[in-house]
């Protein structure tokens, strides 16, 4: 009896630990193909040239590009699901009927389970022909119509956990503002926000993060561009779009191009890496303050 | 003193409706969405499109490879996933609580679950198609999707566990049986209905990923049933953004009519996960 407890212990230990196999699996492909990578081109190059060719004769290796298209995409996104996830947080926190509450949530949820590919469709041959009528100089591909539409998708990421970061400020804070006279904007923006800023703060950046990590509809609306430019009219091209594009054609295993995508993807799980932590970080100090 | 009141109760209604239509507007988009993808793909649904082979004539090309690829992947990826996943979550829940490699494990999965999925595909390219020699196959794909849906699994069984009272637990102990044997017997019962609902939404997700796939070099044109997990395969969402970077009229028709399958096969599974959710928060008071 003993022994058979034990063999299923070090069983459900083995089936854990995958999952430190898988991070473990991660970090060593992306830095041994990437090593490779860079005793092949310098780092600094990698860091600073300002143009990203490596399909092309004159060959190019400046992340920059890449990291731009990442970052205007991203940023369009969170300005739209900021204003919007946030506005619904409060909204449903402090002044929805419970009922509406609760038949609004799973509805708002399904946004987030929409596959990633259909949003692609959406943000191709419905918001750019739309954006195409008000802005008339706008391409076909672009980065603002993925941006809006990953903003969309990412709504219920911010509205939910900002809700539970308004849920959780003490009952006390709520009922003292109120008290002194104040009404529910005024208790909604001057206390309960600024109390839960730290959680709004998580949910931001797990949104960009997000964001960040999205690959479809980037790959499917924003274009194949690798370009240094905050103009979101014009097609770009991110981290996640490039590594699409690179495993759609026939590159040889082992040659340049190939490592490109490793070197790529290192690029881009730092950057996610990094945000992560960050929300960790922050998220681990505000459970600290309330309890 | 009066008319800053009045003030403060205008900001209140104006920020109420638009409260209102913040949220109403993400309800907004996804009818305008699904209203413009009913529209154009719904006459397109007809029996040739579930039962056609790939083809370069967009009236003559179908879903019936692609929509076996995907009922593979979701099968494979199940017989992975579910055991890993709620052994994880159990070792961590029931078994390690307090030792340190039970909270590596843990900051682990929390990193795991923020890492982009193409980052899986990475993984999967060096050492599933390249070291293990698997190839573009299903079974490579399956385990892909696996992996990056391990911590949704891990962290709903958890959830589930955690969910039921200690009590349960001391009565099974009291009547002398073993901590799996209380585990198996008492706790996983009673935490089934959070687990399974967490399975399928996990699942849900795995079906409607592409970009892992795509760096695995899943196929983008082949035209024969896989008939074994070491066959060459492609799932819906990959057919679609096939279709989606075609010029011609007709692809893009097919690719709504194949987004409208995938979203009925998504919307259905999410459909169960929240009715089984439901039954199990009304029925289970402890």
């Amino acid at each position: 009896m003993k022994t058979k407890e034990r063999i299923i212990e070090w069983v459900l230990l083995l089936c854990a630990g995958v999952s430190i196999l898988t991070t473990a699996g991660i970090l060593w492909v992306l830095i041994s193909e990437s090593s490779v990578f860079f005793s092949r081109v310098p780092i600094t190059q990698f860091l600073f040239d300002k143009q990203w060719t490596p399909l092309f004769d004159d060959k190019h290796f400046g992340i920059m590009s890449l990291v731009a298209g990442t970052m205007l995409t991203s940023f369009i996104a969170v300005g739209v699901a900021l204003p919007i996830g946030l506005t619904i947080a409060v909204y449903l926190n402090e002044y929805a009927p419970k009922s509406f509450r609760k038949t609004i949530k799973p509805v708002l949820e399904i946004l987030a389970a929409i596959p990633t590919v259909v949003y692609g469709f959406f943000a191709l041959m419905v918001v750019t022909p739309f954006l195409q009528g008000i802005f008339p100089q706008m391409g076909g591909f672009n980065a603002l119509s993925p941006g809006i539409v990953m903003g969309i998708m990412i709504i219920p990421m911010i509205s939910s956990l900002s809700e539970d970061a308004l849920y959780a400020v003490p009952t006390s804070l709520r009922e003292a503002s109120y008290g002194i006279g104040a009404s529910r904007f005024q208790t909604s923006f001057r206390v309960l926000v600024p109390a839960a800023s730290s959680g709004i703060i998580v949910s931001v950046i797990l949104a960009i993060s997000r964001a960040i990590g999205e690959t479809m509809i980037v790959a499917i609306a924003a274009g194949q561009q690798p370009r240094l430019t905050f103009n979101p009219f014009v097609p770009v091209e991110t981290i996640t779009t490039y590594i699409v594009q690179v495993s759609l054609g026939d590159v040889v295993q082992g040659s340049l191009e190939y490592q490109t995508i490793f070197a790529a993807g290192i690029a881009l799980f730092v950057l996610t890496f990094i945000l992560n932590n960050i929300s960790f970080y922050i998220k681990k100090k505000f459970q600290e303050k309330y309890e | 003193m009066s008319r800053r009141f009045d003030g403060n109760r205008i900001k209140d209604k104006v920020f109420q409706w638009f409260g209102i239509a913040c949220t109403l507007f993400g309800l907004l988009m996804l009818a305008v969405f699904l209203i413009s993808v009913l529209k154009e793909g719904i006459p397109r649904l007809n029996a040739q499109f579930f039962t056609s082979l790939p083809s370069r004539k967009p009236e003559e090309a179908g879903i019936l490879i692609p929509l076996f690829g995907t009922i593979w992947i979701m099968v494979l990826t199940s017989l992975v996933a579910i055991p890993l996943g709620v052994a994880s979550g159990i070792y961590l829940e029931e078994y390690g609580k307090k030792n340190r490699l039970a909270a590596l494990i843990e900051i682990n999965i929390t990193n795991l679950a923020g890492v982009p999925s193409i980052i899986y595909g990475l993984l999967a390219l060096e050492i599933f198609v390249r070291i293990l020699g698997l190839g573009k196959s299903l079974l490579a794909g399956s385990l892909t999707l696996a992996l990056l849906i391990l911590p949704i699994i891990i962290v709903a069984t958890r959830e589930a566990l955690k969910a039921v009272p200690k009590t349960i637990r001391e009565a099974s102990y009291a009547l002398g049986a073993t901590k799996w044997q209380t585990t198996w017997f008492q706790v996983l019962p009673a935490s089934s209905g959070g687990i399974v609902t967490g399975v399928i939404l996990a699942i849900s997700r795995a079906i409607g990923e592409t970009a892992p796939l795509i760096v695995i070099g899943a196929m983008l044109y082949i035209t024969t049933i896989p008939s074994s997990p070491m066959d060459d395969f492609s799932v819906l969402p990959i057919q679609i953004f096939n279709w989606l970077s075609r010029p011609q009229k007709g692809f893009i028709i097919n690719a709504t009519a194949a987004i409208i399958v995938l979203l009925a096969i998504t919307f259905i599974l999410n459909g169960i996960a929240i009715y089984l959710r439901n039954r199990w928060q009304k029925k289970v008071k402890w």
